[in-house]
């Protein structure tokens, strides 16, 4: 008999995606920095150890590389294991372990063996935290072959895509923003994927599409309720998923809209927003009536003041000004009909 | 102490080491061999007496000189070979070369050329041990290069904090590639590192096999017996080249170590080491060690056949094997 729902907080559904994971397979576990602390995990852990004991919910020194090689190295003899950090700007001592061994692993041995690791990332951003607890890097991650990578925006994508993760048999990046850790949504009881590789349309609108990444989800939203108002139909695009990416969804919404704004809370250069422009330039050029637009963190590091926080992080504000910029702008080139 | 049969076996498996190793010279030289190989001859007794003392089910994990680590825990010849050779039927579909083998079933876990790149790995199979509660034992095999490695230090830090079934095994061969070990540490005695950590360590000739099973007999049973980690140091010399052959670097056909010291080294070859100790204890004849060398040949024989007559990767499966389905 299905279970019902009930409203779970996005950090508590992940929790009770991480229960419901253990209970279900032994070959989970979790090793990280702060596992046992709510100051580093917030409640995503609660209980954990509790049940499961420290051989499986490992708090570790600060030697975020060699936890992050364990943990692969445990994946490759047939564990499930989950490495969490806590900031994951401290995830870059692991890189070696990571981009080195677990994405080529596969590959480079010709599918003798594999790496069905989840690496998870928190982003820590805010509270004049500064440069080095708010880096947002799913793009450095998306780049690299081998990899998938994943970022949810609600409380049942984060247990859906926690889960899918876990069972994924390739390292899976899963990146989540503590921002969002406090936000509440139905959330169904039984344990259940959100496929990996799959976006989904949070609002459906005719004139401009919105691709959107973890909490820019939100604000993107907030944006179109403002934008409906001045009667300007936005459709909201949550990305969910980096890599697989869903482009045919992208790519369905933008042919019915023919415009395009990216935001992602990320930097610019070489980001996420790029690509998927540089996607749809290649692909559905014809179909586009506008520039696209991105609206993403300028190339600085973050700051530490909340004066200059308050300038540095996009917020419906810049979406509305994104938004309003390209159905007020038209591709001036002449292109050619479609289908000819 | 030891039977006829356990000897000879020790030397069986570093025949098939040395003389798979030199078979690799010539198709180097003619270019027929593209990837980098860092022949192991020189080495063998490391990788036989530590893999003699393990059984299959012990997880290996290895580095850029690894052919000797593969074979002498049990890996395909031919497979090998094949995989030098960059064709489709080697351990790795021709997709990682000489320094990336794998025989997962004989529990020969991967080898990488990242230096110190598979230690952390190693201690994450030797983690799941732990937590599974088998008796298995994990091998990471390094060299004194990597003891400049930062997650060299961190690993032996939790192997011990978690009392991990691990051996820590650094080859000593006194070279970071070209870099003499005293221009690399200012302590050569490697064995010191294991003490901060409250890590068991010993130092070992590297270049006498006997030593060097007793001395990864009695680790693996720490391990066995929950008492691990164990750190062992093998002192020991490369016969050849860096990379290739005869040369440091790479296309410059030079070897830069002093000439005396080479030849020093010859004379403590871990072959012949072995041989003198089966022929003056009348264990073996002379008859019987040709007769293994021979078989021997044949089998390396058989595998450059083997890899010969390969086919190459096919270039419309140029993508296979990114992701696992």
């Amino acid at each position: 008999m299905p279970l019902g729902t009930r409203k779970l907080s996005y950090s508590l559904a992940i929790n009770e995606a991480l229960h419901q994971l253990m209970l279900n397979d032994e070959s989970v576990f979790i090793i990280g920095q702060g596992v046992k602390s709510p100051w580093y995990v917030g409640n995503t852990c609660k209980g954990l150890l509790e049940e499961f004991g420290p051989e499986r919910i490992i708090d570790t020194p600060v030697s975020e590389n060699a936890m992050t090689g364990a943990a692969i190295g445990a994946a490759l003899v047939g564990m499930k294991p989950i490495v969490v950090h806590p900031r994951m700007d401290f995830m870059m001592y692991g890189l070696d372990s990571i981009i080195n061994q677990a994405a080529n692993w596969r590959y480079m041995f010709g599918g003798r063996s594999s790496v069905p690791v989840v690496i998870w990332g928190i982003i820590n951003r805010g509270g004049e935290q500064a440069a080095q607890h708010s880096q947002a890097l799913q793009a450095l991650f998306t780049h690299i072959p081998g990899l998938k990578v994943v970022m949810p925006s609600t409380p049942h994508d984060a247990k859906g895509l926690m889960i899918a993760a876990v069972r994924d048999c390739n390292p899976v990046i899963f990146i989540d923003d503590r921002w969002l850790y406090s936000i509440e949504e139905e959330v169904p009881e039984e344990i259940y994927e959100v496929p990996i590789g799959r976006g989904i349309i949070r609002k459906h609108g005719e004139q401009v599409t919105v691709v959107a990444t973890s909490f820019m989800v939100h604000e993107a939203l907030k944006a179109s309720a403002s934008l409906q108002k001045e009667g300007i139909d936005v459709e909201v695009l949550d990305l969910r998923s980096f890599k697989p990416m869903d482009t045919e969804l992208i790519f369905s919404s933008v042919k019915k809209t023919g415009r395009l704004v990216i935001a992602d809370a990320a930097w610019k250069t070489c980001g996420l927003a790029a690509e998927i422009g540089a996607l749809v330039f290649e692909t559905i050029f014809e179909y586009l009536k506008a520039p696209v637009k991105r609206v993403t963190l300028p190339d600085i590091p973050a700051p530490a003041s909340r004066i200059l926080e308050e300038v540095y992080y996009p917020t419906a504000k810049n979406i509305v000004q994104a938004v309003r910029s390209v159905i007020g702008t038209k591709i001036s080139v002449k292109i050619k009909e479609v289908g000819t | 102490m030891y039977s006829k049969e356990f000897l000879e076996q020790l030397y069986r498996s570093m025949i098939r080491i040395r003389l798979c190793e030199e078979s690799l010279v010539e198709p180097i030289l003619r270019g027929e061999v593209k990837c980098p190989v860092h022949l192991y001859s020189g080495q063998e007794a490391i990788a036989a007496g530590v893999c003699a003392a393990l059984d299959e089910k012990d997880y290996i994990f290895g580095t850029h000189r690894s052919h000797g680590h593969y074979l002498a825990k049990g890996g395909g010849m031919r497979e090998l070979v094949a995989e030098v050779f960059c064709k489709e039927a080697g351990c790795s579909k021709g997709r990682g070369g000489s320094m990336h083998i794998i025989d997962p079933a004989k529990g020969v876990m991967g080898s990488v050329p990242i230096v110190g790149g598979t230690i952390s790995l190693a201690l994450g199979a030797a983690l799941a041990s732990k937590i599974r509660k088998e008796k298995r034992v994990t091998v990471s095999f390094f060299g004194d290069g990597a003891t400049g490695e930062g997650v060299l230090y961190e690993s032996l830090n939790f192997a011990s904090l978690k009392r991990l079934p691990i051996i820590f095994a650094c080859e000593n061969n006194f070279y970071s590639t070209h870099l003499p070990i005293r221009e690399c540490r200012p302590e050569n005695d490697i064995i010191k590192i294991g003490k901060p950590f409250c890590i068991q360590s010993y130092k070992v000739n590297g270049n006498n096999v006997l030593k060097v099973y007793e001395a990864a007999s009695k680790a693996v049973e720490f391990c066995r017996k929950g008492e691990g980690p164990i750190l062992i140091e093998f002192t020991t010399y490369r016969l050849r080249g860096h990379v290739g052959p005869d040369d440091n670097i790479q296309g410059t056909h030079a070897d830069i170590r002093p000439q005396e010291e080479i030849e020093r080294w010859k004379k403590k070859d871990p072959i012949k080491n072995l041989e003198r100790v089966l022929i003056n204890n009348r264990i073996s004849k002379k008859e019987d060690l040709r007769k293994i060398k021979q078989e021997v040949e044949q089998e390396v024989e058989a595998a450059h056949v083997f890899a010969r007559m390969s086919s190459n990767p096919n270039p419309e499966e140029l993508a296979k094997y990114v992701f696992r389905e």
